[in-house]
């Protein structure tokens, strides 16, 4: 995979004069179909939905600092933890890693764009109206969804109409991610450049790839899941409904054959963006490269055999619980080969710790750990004890924040110095990840405690022996959620004062965009295709 | 011997934290009281003891990299990128640790699902929001009652202090007697719940529709608490299970008194006015009844049929109470002679017969019901 570099110059300013050729003010953003401008709308809507869901963290974690009611009804508080869950995954991280799938692929491979450039402009301006319906969901008759994001059945039958705006907003969302999905997968597969071969594809965009796939095999299903609750809450079907001849454990079956791939469309990028930050700050190239291709397609196809063991306890015949185990247990192995093979990479390099840096090392550590409370899982007979517990939200928590989340981080303080042309605040970075680091512990750590104690989830209010864990989860996350508000405001210094950045700040970086591209990236790059050895 | 072998591995894990082991249920699973706890538990202790072994081994790797392979200490970058060896190393030794902790997974798996000859049957019907207890078999057959949170709305309000049990306490707690094998069969009659006790290693989901078993045989006396652990609505967090586990004597001694109690509220030669039926029936129909002939009576159409206007209902009732109390055959109307006392039948039946469009104006006695059964 090393590019070479070649023709700088030219794929440089090679769309400079069409800087002016775009609509200016509000429109610029509108009419877009430029892959940069929209992985730029794509990061920030995902940070404003972040803040939201962050705000209904906030108020979750604010009902359980103390034993009793409070400050919110059960009701509200169980609008919340849904909508909680529904915008942090499809508003937040989904959406950002397709933010860094636009800014980067095209730069990654040598393409000027992606390949459908108005679907793509489409496939962001669908976000903003399901988010939209998301959050009025709140504010109609009989208020939010409560049922969970998983918006099991029958409960979510039970629910008043803005179970309705959630299920629309679903379709939305699923559209949206299919139709960036074909974009990605049209843009790896077509637009690489000259000498690029499959097998010289940068790990980022390997694993875009793979979860693009992901993603239109099973954005169908959710959407076909929720579709078919509308029918039965509305139409008469009985499709979950036991009285008419329905089933609500098919439900579980059909959302968790989407539920489970989904945890992998989350992780896998992340997986990328951390397959190109250690190599570069441990000045080596990454270890084991087929390898790691290799285990990740592993991981995506094992992801679609392995949905049941989120209802070990729904009930189903033993044979299959055993099934469903061993096929589980069976994804720690190509988890590993990655975890090991970023180890390797870091392993006798020459390593320095930039903050892009720490947030990965933090990933590998933290992410490390929730695979491991997975494998705990796996085992049916534990699961029957923590299914539903605290342990469970520690675990997705260590995953999706720890994991996906600290990925999108180090992402974003790896690829400011190219996107923006400056160089952010090292010592803020810094101070972001530690505090991030600390107060994420802080919060989900205890968690683990609490759920092996026999707390379960989804309840505002908890007996007396949770007390302490609780109160340490809460301070904690309000501790996390203040130290985000870092980010922006480092980003802002960054674009506003900061120092001047190089083409290449990280001299173990070594992808066509620091190969070939100034820093900012000009707005039209790689018209002319470069050529790769 | 598995069994010591976890425990005292998972002694010396928490006697690294002096202070910790005392209170070691805080910090891990509740201490167990059944052979499947015991399983479980040690089950995870040794999951967490191997996972320890490797987080520590791939961590120490990581750390000694990044304290020794800094560049500001003059590392210089191998560049070192490929090795086939390892990579099937590290690929095989996970696998082979996969399997060998496969064994001990599924033995306890095996056993968790071994709901063969049980010596108690209590069916559980999940409720939004408390618990339906019916002992359909062994000792104590034909009890039922429901349970419901007892911690008052004051100190969930914070007006007055919380007690030891707060949220972990109900009304009617489930008895049964040590050492015997209790068979649970769950049910929903609503929304999914999930019935949960962790010291008897116990979670099933209860499902509206379907019925799935599990069981638990108790070896400590005590009381065991726990609480719904699938989200059923509103008030998923105000569902406590709580499990009292008595002596063989006891127990017998619980159930006489249950009866005596059953026969003291249900005097079967007593005559009941219209209005008292009605009442009665229509709890005993919210029960039973309305999961199929739902509330209005209008039962769900092509599956289960409607009793507003319905001949059986409007017809003889002979033939209604024998219907009530046998079933029928190749449809899903149970037969309910065994699971609802006479005063019950007789209620429910008077009020299918007196609601919505039917206005037979009979009030069904007891005593009928009591002629009929065989």
């Amino acid at each position: 995979m090393s590019a070479s570099i070649h023709d700088t110059a030219r794929a440089g300013h090679g769309g400079g004069e069409d800087h002016a050729h775009h609509p200016s003010g509000i429109m610029r953003w509108v009419m877009t179909t430029n892959h940069k401008d929209i992985g730029t709308m794509y990061l920030c809507f995902s940070f404003a939905m972040f803040l939201v869901g962050g705000l209904m963290a906030f108020i979750i974690r604010t009902e359980l600092f103390q034993p009793g009611l409070q400050f919110v009804a059960p009701d509200f508080f169980n609008q919340m933890t849904t909508l909680h869950g529904l915008i942090m995954v499809f508003g937040a991280i989904m959406p950002a890693f397709v933010g860094f799938a636009n800014w980067q692929i095209p730069m990654m491979i040598g393409a000027p764009d992606m390949a459908f450039p108005r679907m793509n402009n489409w496939s962001f301006w669908l976000l903003p109206p399901a988010a939209l319906l998301l959050v009025i969901s709140l504010f109609v008759p009989g208020g939010g969804p409560a049922a969970g994001w998983t918006m099991y059945v029958p409960l979510a039958t039970q629910m008043g109409p803005g179970m309705d705006f959630s299920i629309f907003a679903v379709h939305i969302l699923g559209m949206s991610s299919i139709m960036g999905s074909i974009n990605i997968i049209t843009t790896i597969l077509n637009l690489r450049a000259p000498g690029m071969t499959m097998m010289k594809l940068p790990m980022f965009c390997w694993t875009w790839l793979i979860t693009a796939y992901l993603l239109l095999a099973v954005m169908p299903v959710l959407a076909g899941a929720v579709t078919m609750i509308l029918t039965d809450r509305h139409f008469g079907t009985s499709f979950f409904n036991a009285a008419g001849g329905g089933d609500p454990v098919l439900y579980q079956h059909i959302f968790w054959f989407f539920g489970h791939p989904e945890v992998y469309i989350i992780a896998i990028p992340a997986f990328g963006v951390i397959s190109q930050v250690i190599p570069a700050f441990s000045r080596k190239p990454l270890f084991g490269y087929t390898a790691m291709v290799y285990a990740t397609a592993s991981i995506a196809i094992l992801s679609f055999i392995v949905w049941a063991h989120h209802m070990y306890t729904a009930g189903m015949p033993v044979t299959g619980q055993v099934y469903f185990m061993y096929a589980t247990m069976l994804i720690a192995v190509p988890t590993g080969v990655k975890v090991f093979n970023w180890v390797a990479t870091m392993w006798k390099g020459s390593l320095t710790f930039e903050t892009p840096m720490l947030f990965a090392v933090g990933f590998l550590f933290m992410f490390t750990m929730g695979g491991f409370s997975g494998l705990v899982l796996s085992m049916a007979a534990v699961d029957v004890q923590v299914h539903d517990t605290y342990y469970v939200v520690a675990h997705f928590h260590y995953v999706m924040v720890a994991g996906a989340l600290f990925s999108a981080f180090a992402g974003v303080y790896f690829w400011l110095p190219k996107w923006t042309g400056r160089m952010y605040d090292e010592t803020l970075g810094k101070w972001h990840f530690w505090l991030s680091m600390v107060f994420f512990n802080m919060t989900f750590f205890v968690q683990h405690f609490l759920g092996l104690a026999g707390m379960p989830r989804r309840v505002p209010d908890y007996a007396l022996q949770f007390a302490d864990f609780n109160m340490i989860s809460s301070i904690g996350s309000m501790g996390f959620g203040v130290s985000q508000v870092l980010l922006p405001y480092i980003v802002y210094k960054a674009v506003r004062h900061g120092a001047k950045a190089p083409q290449r700040p990280w001299d173990g970086a070594d992808t066509l965009e620091w190969t070939h591209l100034p820093a900012p990236a000009p707005y039209h790059s790689f018209e002319t295709p470069p050529v790769v050895k | 011997m598995r069994h010591r072998m976890a425990t005292s591995a998972s002694c010396v894990l928490l006697a690294g934290f002096p202070g910790l082991a005392s209170a070691a249920d805080r910090w891990n699973m509740q201490a167990p009281a059944s052979i499947v706890a015991q399983d479980i538990y040690d089950l995870h202790m040794l999951m967490m003891g191997i996972i320890v072994v490797i987080f520590v081994a791939v961590f120490a790797v990581m750390f000694y990299s990044v304290f020794a392979h800094r560049r500001s200490k003059g590392h210089q970058a191998a560049q070192f990128h490929e090795n086939t060896t390892v990579e099937l190393v590290w690929t095989i030794v996970p696998l082979i640790i996969l399997i060998l902790m496969a064994w001990p997974a599924t033995r306890t798996l095996l056993l968790l699902r071994d709901t063969s000859n049980p010596d108690i049957t209590i069916k559980v019907t999940g409720y939004q929001w408390k618990w339906g207890y019916d002992y359909l078999g062994g000792e104590g057959e034909g009890i039922s009652f429901v349970s419901a949170l007892a911690t008052s709305r004051d100190q969930i309000q914070g007006t007055v202090p919380k007690g030891e049990h707060y949220l972990l306490e109900v009304d009617n707690p489930l008895v049964v007697p040590l050492g015997k094998k209790i068979r649970i069969l769950a049910t929903g009659s609503d929304v999914i719940h999930s019935w949960w006790v962790p010291a008897l290693g116990i979670k099933q989901d209860a499902i509206p529709g379907f019925v799935r078993d599990t069981w638990f045989r108790a070896d400590k006396e005590g009381t065991f608490r726990g609480q719904c652990a699938e989200l059923c609505g509103k008030d998923h967090g105000f569902m406590p299970v709580v499990v009292e586990v008595v002596s063989a004597e006891k127990y017998s001694a619980w159930v006489g008194e249950q009866k005596k109690m059953a026969a003291r509220a249900d005097d079967p030669n007593k005559t009941w006015t219209l209005a008292d039926l009605m009442a009665r029936g229509a709890k005993v129909y919210a029960a039973n009844c309305m999961a199929c002939h739902q509330a209005n009576g209008q039962g769900v159409r092509g599956t289960f049929p409607a009793l507003d206007g319905s001949k059986a209902v409007s017809g003889p009732k002979v033939d209604q109470i024998s219907m009530v109390l046998n079933g029928k055959q190749g449809t899903a109307m149970a037969a309910f002679g065994k699971q609802l006392s006479d005063s019950e039948i007789a209620a429910v039946i008077t009020y299918t017969r007196n609601s919505w469009g039917n206005k037979t104006g009979e009030a069904i006695q007891p005593a009928e019901v009591r002629a009929q059964r065989k």
